[in-house]
């Protein structure tokens, strides 16, 4: 069903969140900017609690530390904004990530991916799309449009806000 | 896109003179003696019967060239726009659509027994599409039939008198007796007493059917299988041969009068029919009805042996037509859409030139950030107007609507259209059509009483629907009342109640109440007489009004009427905005929603802790802290500012920290991440490039009233 499955190697994103190395699928990203104002929208989900403007668009920043219950740490030279294009319940929604630390492009191999363990994670499986072993490391592929999805929009962690200003 | 399909192009073209022929219609019904509104409608036709023929859509050219000349007639005085020809000039216009939307269900059948009622109440000639459209109709025939194979039938019936009342429908019988060819249908209404010993119930009319027809007798007969105990019934067949027969030979080959009387009429050397009518050997009913025969007959006859191109379209009437598309341009939408997103992204960057002017000590770039101000705004405009209609051109179709369902209910209905000026975005008229239809239908068939019920209430005979559009702040209200009965609280409440959607006994206000007939399945028409319907479909208004992000307010008095207000919030769209600071956030606020903005005074401030309500000049007006509401943690200025917003004729007072100015606001939507929060309306860019929020005024008065009942209860 899914590309890493029919052999062809994934193409991926890695970015840092809190010091863990995760991936995204590099289909999803359309640019990667650094930090740039953003706007909080009280009353929102923390998890997504900040606009951007992303060239004249108005954009939803998504904190993931937030939804994966990591301590907020301040910004610093490292912190970037990856743009990406998520499908939200049908419909293709461009959603930007915040991320601590960007890496790179990489490709996986189809035989360095595997199924998300059901247990012994620290992470919600759900939100994973496979896992990918770099070496000595393993690295988290993570599901964005489950991540997005209206269903699962809320924070898991009730950690208060910090959202506004970076 | 540039290169559009030309019969899309006549498709579109058509759909708007069709319209335009409608309201002319319409419009005559009032006003009959209206040379404009005669050659509108006439225009209107010759355009499309033009276009048509240079398009390729010869059935629509020919269709349409037998109307026009029907009102050629009007055009030229001959002819009085009767409310008959003005019925007859809708169903034509309905059956022009038709062709040109969905030849394939158009019926050539209806199209002749349109041009035949047309022609008979404009009295000239209107030779019949008859055997022009036979020919391409296989499905009736067997196989391998040509045209040839039809044969036409005299069929006369009268229908026992009781027929009615035993649930037969004399309009299905000869609808039927249509479908099976091309028919000349005359009512003879010799049988019809005088009106004070009409039983209305009885059926007293006879009708003289000629029919052409590639189907056996068998099949006509089939059509009065369930009636034929009771009936007059007469089938002959009739010669298509005869045709030079003259009206003559025809009345007494129909038996219905004596060859001596013929032969005497003939010697008197006068129109025959006319002077037998005169003497009194035939009614004039049954020469209309031979007349009719006869004109069937040869109609059928010349149009088989000629062919279609005996019915000429009129290629000047095409010339004209692309004359006439000089005045207008059509572009598809979408340009429109990426040349208002421009315009938004050059605003933007104006408020930030001018922005950065304004710090300058350069005159220079201040004149100019002015000029390039200027211009964007009229820039501005003048895009948002090519986006917009008059939401009017939305308001005409429903006079139609409302037309049919009056004559079709047997009520009489007023429908009054106030701000048919108000301009909304033309995507957003267009989705609002259906929803409207909707409860305009609601409103007619349930919430209006029938003239009965009206004169009891002592009501005026006529039920009055009322249509009315306005800008009210940053949003659109589009309100559909009525004077009828009124919802009933009571039933809806004990519905709700049966159907567990509020708890048994549960106090709610009117509005909440009847909020609960958009609930999917509310109220079953069966049961809730007096409201039926009005639950059935009402919760697909509803989504499709939210799918606009817009919301339906119910407003009713019982025995008074009913009405429901549109909020449409204008989405694709720049606003003036105000820009405010709560905390180190900056918000947008319509300024057309904006009253006045004045200082809480520190004694006002303090006061206000435990009851936060402003004294404007005698009036009490609820505030909101902006501060508490979005949970701002920084200190607040020493001198807090109220901006009082008015919405729905309701104020309410919002507390900031700064009121910072003016500001061109382009309307972004927020994503679906951020549908769950109800304080914003949208999002917007900055001149400095940030993003600053705006605010929802209508939700932000809804929190303001809830705190002021809450209040008010308490106190």
């Amino acid at each position: 069903m899914t590309a890493w499955k029919s052999g062809a190697p994934l193409e991926v994103l890695t970015l840092g969140l809190q010091g863990e190395v995760f991936a995204l699928e590099a289909a999803h990203v359309r640019e990667i900017l650094d930090l740039i104002p953003v706007t909080g929208v009280p009353n929102s989900q923390p998890f997504v609690g900040g606009l951007i403007n992303v060239r004249g668009k108005v954009v939803p920043l998504a904190d993931l530390r937030l939804k994966f219950g990591m301590e907020l740490q301040p910004p610093t030279i490292d912190t970037r904004i990856v743009v990406t294009e998520v499908m939200i319940d049908g419909d293709p929604v461009i959603v930007g990530i915040r991320a601590d630390k960007v890496y790179e492009i990489t490709q996986m191999a189809a035989s360095a991916l595997e199924e998300t363990p059901r247990i012994g994670m620290r992470w919600r499986p759900e939100y994973i799309r496979c896992i990918a072993k770099r070496g000595a490391e393993f690295i988290v592929v993570l599901d964005l449009e489950r991540i997005f999805s209206r269903g699962d929009a809320r924070d898991d962690a009730a950690t208060p806000s910090q959202r506004s200003a970076a | 896109m540039s290169t559009l399909d030309p019969a899309t192009i006549f498709r579109q073209e058509a759909q708007e003179l069709l319209e335009q022929l409608e309201q002319a219609l319409l419009d005559l019904e009032h006003a009959p003696d209206d040379d404009d509104l005669i050659n509108s409608a006439f225009r209107a036709l010759h355009t499309v019967k033009g276009s048509g023929a240079m398009f390729g859509f010869d059935a629509v050219a020919t269709f349409t060239h037998h109307v026009e000349t029907a009102f050629d007639l009007v055009r030229k005085g001959k002819v009085a726009p009767s409310r008959a020809l003005i019925a007859v000039g809708l169903a034509a216009k309905d059956h022009m659509r038709l062709l040109i939307e969905t030849p394939d269900l158009a019926e050539a059948a209806d199209g002749d027994a349109i041009l035949q009622s047309l022609k008979q109440i404009v009295g000239g000639p209107s030779p019949s599409m008859a055997a022009a459209e036979a020919a391409p109709e296989p499905e009736d025939a067997p196989q391998g039939t040509s045209p040839e194979g039809t044969s036409t039938w005299r069929i006369r019936f009268r229908l026992a008198r009781d027929a009615m009342a035993m649930g037969t429908n004399p309009l299905l019988l000869l609808d039927e007796l249509r479908g099976l060819g091309v028919a000349t249908v005359v009512a003879r209404t010799e049988g019809v007493p005088a009106l004070e010993e009409m039983a209305a119930t009885e059926c007293h009319l006879a009708w003289d059917v000629v029919l052409t027809t590639s189907q056996p007798r068998t099949a006509i007969e089939e059509v009065f299988m369930f009636v034929i105990d009771d009936m007059e019934l007469s089938i002959d067949a009739i010669g298509m041969a005869g045709e030079g027969r003259r009206i003559g030979e025809i009345l007494v080959d129909r038996g219905d009068v004596a060859q001596q009387a013929v032969d005497a009429a003939v010697a008197a050397q006068m129109p025959l029919g006319t002077l037998l009518v005169k003497s009194g050997e035939v009614s004039p009913d049954t020469l209309a009805a031979a007349l009719a025969e006869q004109q069937h007959v040869r109609t059928g006859l010349g149009a088989a042996g000629t062919g279609p191109s005996a019915l000429p379209g009129n290629p000047q009437g095409g010339v004209k037509g692309a004359a006439k598309a000089v005045d207008s341009i059509r572009v598809p939408a979408e340009r429109l859409d990426e040349l208002m997103d421009r315009v938004g992204e050059l605003v933007i960057v104006q408020s930030r030139l001018s922005q950065v002017a304004a710090f300058s000590n350069d005159a220079e770039v201040k004149a100019i950030a002015e000029e390039i101000e200027r211009l964007a705004h009229e820039l501005r405009d003048t895009t948002m107007g090519v986006r917009t209609v008059p939401i009017g051109s939305l308001f005409g179709r429903f006079r139609r609507l409302v037309h049919d369902l009056a004559n079709e209910l047997g009520k009489r209905i007023e429908l009054v259209t106030v701000g048919e000026e108000t301009e909304l975005d033309k995507t957003v008229i267009e989705r609002l059509n259906d929803p409207l239809i909707h409860l305009i239908r609601n409103a007619i068939d349930h919430g209006l009483e029938a003239p009965e019920g009206r004169a009891a209430a002592g009501k005026p005979a006529a039920g009055r629907i009322t249509l009315t559009a306005c800008h009210a702040g940053a949003e659109v209200m589009v309100s559909i009342s009525d004077d009828g009965r009124g919802l009933d609280r009571a039933r809806i409440q004990s519905r709700a109640e049966d159907q567990g959607l509020i708890p048994a006994g549960a106090k709610l206000s009117d509005a909440e109440l009847f909020q609960l007939i958009f609930e999917p399945g509310f109220s079953t028409a069966k049961e809730v007489t007096s409201l039926s319907g009005r639950g059935v479909g009402m919760d697909v208004v509803k989504r499709a009004i939210e799918g606009l992000r817009g919301k339906i307010d119910i407003a009713s008095t019982p025995g008074e009427g009913t009405r429901l207000t549109l909020r449409l919030p204008l989405t694709l769209a720049i606003i003036d905005g105000l820009l405010v600071r709560v905390g180190t956030g900056r918000y947008a606020l319509p300024l057309s929603a904006v009253e006045e903005c004045v200082e809480l005074s520190a004694e006002e401030d303090a006061r206000s802790r435990g009851r936060s309500f402003l004294n404007i000049r005698g009036d009490l007006v609820p505030f909101l802290r902006l501060r508490e509401l979005f949970q701002v943690t920084e200190p607040p200025d020493r001198y807090q500012k109220a901006v009082i917003v008015s919405f729905g004729g309701r104020r309410v007072g919002l507390v900031v920290d700064q009121v910072i100015g003016n500001h061109q606001t382009v309307i972004k939507s927020l994503s679906k991440l951020h549908a769950d929060v109800e304080t914003f309306a949208g999002a917007t860019i900055l001149g400095d490039g940030a993003v600053a929020l705006i605010l929802d005024i209508a939700n932000l008065v809804k929190l303001g009233m809830a705190y002021e009942n809450r209040f008010k209860a308490a106190s």
